[in-house]
């Protein structure tokens, strides 16, 4: 039960940080980004290259991973929505855009790397295991849902504390009245790009260092939880989807102890849709969605 | 001789599927040309496609009377999931019909009738070419004359303001869901054609992969009329053909496509074919879906 609960927090906490990266940017950008799932993979493919070409050690690689990700981010932006931006095309647009991207990202790792499941060097990643009672711990599971939760408490501080933070929710609200307010507005979406994907990417080495084994579309099914985590929360709330995401984390494992495995997605999914039907504004949802 | 025929079959392989993704990209195209981005056609493909195939196989159906319980079941799903959904825009309309074709794939996945994750097999291959063409050409016809009349006149002024088209007296709710309904038809025919050509399927061929593929094929093609899905569906299921060389980098050359046209093309690729007309609607500001 304790182990349980265990794995129910830790994929909350991996879900957490997936789904803020992606409420982020829809939050001030009413963008839907479909190419977060591919930052996710390309964090995990970035480790994997950086211990197992370069031969440098794990707590090296996490780090360059996160900057490697959060500057492809800011590319990401750059090329597929900045132009849409520019012309004010409709949502749907950057939906499109940032699926090529996914296209072409995921056959660019499977070219290096194969579409197959792939693991680290052996002894590359960290591994320790504690005991409390007969359960047994793995103790990086543990050493991620505490980085998680810190890291939720230092993005809830600078957004809510900072100037940045002031500056994007100010964009958020609305981006002309946010420029003539003297928003450096370019610099504010490079921001948000940044640290939605460097959270997205951190959210992929840590899971592929966790369950050690990664492969190019490793991000596919959390890219349907992270709507779930969204709509559950509240879509662009952040502390909506937190919570959105450790309702879902615990959710799917008290369903797996009680449905059959192949029913396990139909929870994420179930919730998803009465959620939509019955409460589209979600558990924390401000704005009032778009609903006629 | 054997090479040759063996092209032969490949070859009727490939121009079956465009007919079909063809046929996919009119049924998203109707609630597109009206505003809403819907996700749900995969799993309408996939109702129409398991049901037909169902048919077939335990009560000896006739092909073709298959093929209509299969669309028609598609479409009498959409009903009641139309009636809940469409209280919802946007976004939220999208994410909900996506969570609803991912149910569908559970279920697909969890029922024994539907042979689970093996999917289905040995499905006689009962469709001929001139049955999906034939088709695509009653569709886009329809489509093409309904879009003239005033119901498509209502789904465009639905799309441009709702609440507008609402104070003229359109009954919006029952036009979208018409367009919802009557997509769900056409993929479920779509889907029963489809699964007697490929011998077998299985509920990831009707995931959320193929949900997004299909709305790429309507949105790259254009949306100003019934041609542009057409000829997304015709140029994006033929390019892996093309670049089958290439292999490794068709994802590449496919993305990198996709790219541009949403890019540099926002009306779509029928911009080329059609550019007067498409000017004309342009500049009264009708034509931005995507």
């Amino acid at each position: 039960m304790a182990e349980q609960l265990y794995n129910a927090v830790f994929i909350g906490s991996i879900y957490a940080l997936f789904a803020l990266g992606f409420a982020l940017v829809f939050s001030v950008l009413d963008i839907l980004n479909l190419a977060h799932p591919t930052v996710f993979m390309l964090g995990a493919f970035i480790a994997l290259f950086v211990i197992g070409t370069l031969g440098l050690p794990w707590f090296v690689a996490l780090p360059i991973a996160v900057l490697v990700t959060g500057l492809f981010g800011i590319a990401l932006d750059r090329v597929a929505f900045a132009p849409l931006r520019r012309r004010g095309a409709p949502a749907l647009s950057s939906m499109i855009s940032s699926l090529a991207v996914t296209l072409i990202v995921v056959r660019l790792v499977e070219l290096r790397y194969g579409g197959d499941f792939i693991t680290f060097p052996a002894g590359s990643v960290p591994a320790f295991v504690f005991r409390v009672g007969d359960a047994t711990f793995e103790g990086i599971r543990l050493a991620i849902v505490v980085l998680s939760v810190v890291l939720m408490l230092i993005l809830t501080y600078v957004l809510r504390r900072t100037q940045l933070g002031r500056d994007l929710r100010a964009l958020a609200e609305n981006p002309r009245a946010a420029r003539l307010l003297g928003v450096d507005v370019d610099r504010a979406i490079a921001a948000t790009f940044f640290v939605s994907s460097a959270l997205g990417g951190l959210a992929g080495v840590l899971l592929a260092f966790a369950y050690n084994t990664l492969d190019s579309r490793m991000g596919v099914p959390l890219e349907l939880r992270a709507f779930t985590v969204m709509v559950v929360g509240g879509m662009g709330s952040l502390p909506g989807a937190v919570i959105g995401a450790y309702v879902l984390g615990l959710g799917e494992v008290a369903s797996l102890v009680y449905l059959p495995t192949e029913l396990r997605d139909a929870f994420a999914f179930g919730l998803l849709f009465l959620v939509l039907v019955l409460r589209p504004t979600g558990l924390l949802g401000q704005k009032s969605p778009d609903r006629v | 001789m054997d090479a040759v025929s063996d092209f032969l079959r490949t070859y009727s392989t490939t121009i079956a599927v465009i007919g079909v993704s063809a046929l996919l990209a009119l049924s998203v195209w109707l609630t597109l040309y009206a505003g809403q981005l819907t996700l749900g056609n995969a799993a309408f493909m996939g109702v129409g496609a398991y049901v037909s195939a169902l048919l077939g196989r335990h009560l000896d159906t006739p092909f073709p009377v298959a093929l209509l319980i299969g669309s028609v079941a598609a479409a009498a799903l959409a009903l009641p999931l139309g009636s809940i959904v469409f209280r919802l825009r946007g976004v939220y309309l999208a994410i909900a019909t996506l969570a609803f074709g991912e149910i569908v794939r559970v279920v697909l996945l969890a029922t024994p009738i539907t042979g689970r994750g093996q999917g289905l097999n040995g499905i006689p291959p009962k469709t001929e070419l001139w049955h999906i063409y034939l088709s695509v050409l009653v569709v886009a016809y329809v489509l093409w004359r309904v879009q003239g009349s005033t119901i498509g006149r209502a789904w465009a002024a639905i799309r441009e303001d709702e609440i507008a088209s609402a104070s003229q007296g359109i009954a919006v709710g029952r036009h979208k869901l018409a367009a919802f309904v009557i997509g769900a038809l056409i993929a479920g025919w779509a889907g029963g054609l489809s699964a007697h050509v490929t011998f077998s399927i299985d509920p990831s061929d009707f995931g959320f992969t193929k949900a997004v593929q299909v709305l790429v094929f309507a949105v790259v093609g254009g949306t100003p009329n019934v041609l542009g899905p057409i000829l997304g569906a015709g140029l994006l299921t033929a390019l892996p053909e093309l670049l089958r060389p290439l292999k490794d980098y068709r994802d590449i050359f496919q993305g990198a496509i996709l790219l541009l046209v949403i890019i540099y093309l926002p009306r779509g690729l029928v911009t080329f074919v059609d550019v007067r007309r498409t000017r004309r609607l342009s500049r009264i500001g009708a034509l931005d879906v995507a």
